[in-house]
């Protein structure tokens, strides 16, 4: 497809068009603009290869290679922690990844479009309020004064637990805030996909004597399969980003072992203890494989449904 | 044969209204507890309060709004949320119109060199010292301008504007028209839903988003209401001293709460979202559309 647009442009070329130098000039605060914040901290990854400290100039920088990717090595076992974290994380919402679709299906289903109506609006709510928000609200409904304990006192239960603080719940607990939080918002696009599907299907099934659970196995499942697996893999190519600010905001002594991914590693190391050097070299890595992955899915689609996923 | 299907498609109906209905209370819950716990009076709201407000009263904000730093937290966020919006959203759509251009130089290469930052970026670190080497750091700024051109937007603006007919623009032209006008008088109009669409999905996230107040701003008086709520988050006890320093209030701050300053700030935080909320959900449905089918 470019070729030809190459030849034709070539021609072209040899007379400036003002028209077409104009309309570059106008793009070109937004291309500096777009370089100086996306492109210029890229150039930051050489810093993984520097002895960077804070208030010293470049030229006094002495490069060290790969010394600081060495050093991953060397703090092995909070690396490997965070990466256990991640992982699990990652995993346990890539297991949930088929609740948005079963929703959908369910939301479709009910009789009334009235409520149906009310209970999208409900469902989708929560996400769009930010993590801090969901940490006060549960902290007002969980912590050891919550409504939740309240309530187990009050029916005498001498049972009492603070989820915010329960480092073996900790991943659970992640994860149901997560489905909480992003369900009604995930089924949208599930929704959109059923109500594309053709109508004739329906009716051509219920000819042939299909009732209504037939037709959700052959046809409305087929019909969001195609989004399900494209999202699915998307969501591969992010395994090793978990997400940041869920587990910044519900962070806490108790529960910080168990919700420090990746993120949250490299923002210790990097903000807080103020290691540029050795934090830009693990988010390198990290960039990496996830790039890698990105690669790896899209080609895997190219390949399997004759389209590219980016 | 036929019964058994009808009873089965019956008992699903019922499981499927059940379960469905739990979930949306599940939703639903945490918000009216935050609205009734912020309008109960302090003092009978830590004897529980579940299902109606104890002791109606609105002193709770009145006393949260004089607490030092919401006013002023409050002001900073609603700037920052409408400039922040107004310009990523300019800035990105004028982009896409640009890119939409073929006889525009480079236009190809422009595209994806703005495309890809959306797969790689430099990381939290690179990009910290970045705008700290251009003095961002405590400024205003920093809310605004590192994020002028969202990739996204411009994708989604360009593939809207793609499928305007070029003859309205060409008509305005041949009169004198120049790119600016054609595209704030002619294509900008014509794209209202994509912009509402896009409008809702970043004033949304400029409202919520703290966490650059966390790593950029030092000085408390660029702190924004989300970060407020934060720090609040962080440190409970400290909440009811604020409460006592505070002459105006000190009269009532004994009966005052932290658990209900910090429930009422929450509110303060979310009213807003809540108040808008329906009117825009028409909006971002179809967005979600549009993003899909590029996506």
């Amino acid at each position: 497809m470019n070729s030809h647009l190459c030849k034709k442009n070539k021609k072209e070329v040899k007379r400036i068009n003002p028209y077409g130098l104009k309309l570059f000039l106008l793009a070109l605060p937004f291309v500096v603009l777009v370089f100086m914040f996306r492109y210029v901290p890229l150039l930051g990854w050489s810093l993984a290869f520097f002895n960077y400290k804070p208030g010293l100039s470049f030229d006094k920088m002495q490069f060290v290679g790969l010394k600081y990717f060495k050093l991953i090595g060397f703090f092995k076992e909070d690396v490997i922690n965070a990466l256990i974290n991640t992982l699990v994380m990652s995993g346990l919402s890539l297991l949930t990844s088929p609740l948005p679709v079963i929703f959908a299906i369910l939301l479709t289903e009910l009789r009334s479009s009235k409520f149906r109506k009310v209970l999208q609006t409900t469902v989708t709510l929560p996400h769009f309020v930010s993590w801090v928000i969901v940490y006060s609200l549960c902290f007002g409904l969980f912590s050891s004064n919550g409504l939740v304990n309240n309530l187990l006192l009050n029916v005498g239960s001498g049972k009492q637990f603070n989820l915010l603080a329960n480092a073996d719940k900790a991943w659970l607990f992640m994860l149901y805030l997560g489905i909480w939080k992003s369900l009604g918002w995930d089924s949208i696009i599930y929704l959109a996909a059923i109500s594309s599907i053709e109508q004739t299907l329906y009716e051509a099934a219920k000819i042939d004597g299909a009732g209504r659970f037939r037709c959700i196995w052959h046809i409305v499942i087929p019909g969001v399969m195609p989004t399900f697996i494209v999202l699915l893999l998307l969501q591969v190519s992010n395994i090793l980003s978990a997400g940041f600010e869920k587990y910044f905001a519900f962070n806490n002594v108790m529960v910080a072992e168990k919700l420090e991914v990746l993120e949250m590693y490299i923002y210790r190391i990097g903000i807080g203890t103020q290691d540029y050097s050795f934090a830009t070299a693990v988010g390198i890595i990290k960039s990496a494989v996830s790039l890698t992955l990105l690669f790896s899915v899209n080609s895997l689609a190219k390949h399997v449904r004759g389209e590219s996923l980016i | 044969m036929k019964k058994n299907v009808s009873i089965s498609s019956f008992v699903f109906d019922i499981i499927n209204f059940v379960v469905l209905t739990v979930f949306g209370f599940l939703c639903f819950y945490p918000f009216y507890y935050m609205l009734i716990y912020s309008l109960s009076d302090p003092v009978e709201a830590t004897k529980g309060v579940a299902l109606l407000p104890r002791g109606l009263t609105l002193k709770n904000y009145w006393a949260v709004i004089h607490l030092e730093e919401i006013p002023l937290a409050t002001v900073v966020s609603v700037f920052r949320t409408i400039l922040a919006a107004v310009i990523t959203i300019g800035c990105s759509s004028f982009l896409g119109y640009l890119v939409t251009k073929k006889e525009m130089y480079f236009r190809k290469f422009i595209y994806r060199y703005v495309v890809a930052t959306m797969y790689v970026g430099g990381g939290l670190i690179p990009t910290y010292l970045t705008l700290r080497a251009y003095g961002l750091r405590n400024t205003f700024f920093v809310y605004i301008i590192p994020g002028a051109i969202s990739a996204y937007y411009v994708v989604l603006t360009k593939t809207f504007f793609e499928q305007i007919p070029e003859s309205l623009e060409e008509s305005a032209m041949l009169e004198g028209a120049g790119i600016l006008t054609c595209w704030a008088r002619i294509v900008m109009p014509l794209s209202k839903p994509i912009l509402a669409t896009i409008a809702v999905f970043s004033l949304v996230a400029e409202w919520n988003y703290w966490f650059d107040s966390h790593i950029y701003i030092t000085n408390d008086k660029l702190y924004t209401l989300q970060y407020v709520l934060y720090l609040y988050n962080q440190k409970a006890q400290s909440v009811a001293d604020a409460l006592k320093i505070n002459p105006i209030l000190s009269e009532d701050a004994m009966k005052i709460t932290p658990a209900t300053v910090r429930m009422t700030i929450t509110a303060v935080v979310t009213i807003p979202i809540l108040m808008v909320y329906p009117f825009m959900q028409r909006y971002f449905v179809k967005g979600m559309m549009i993003g899909a089918i590029k996506g």
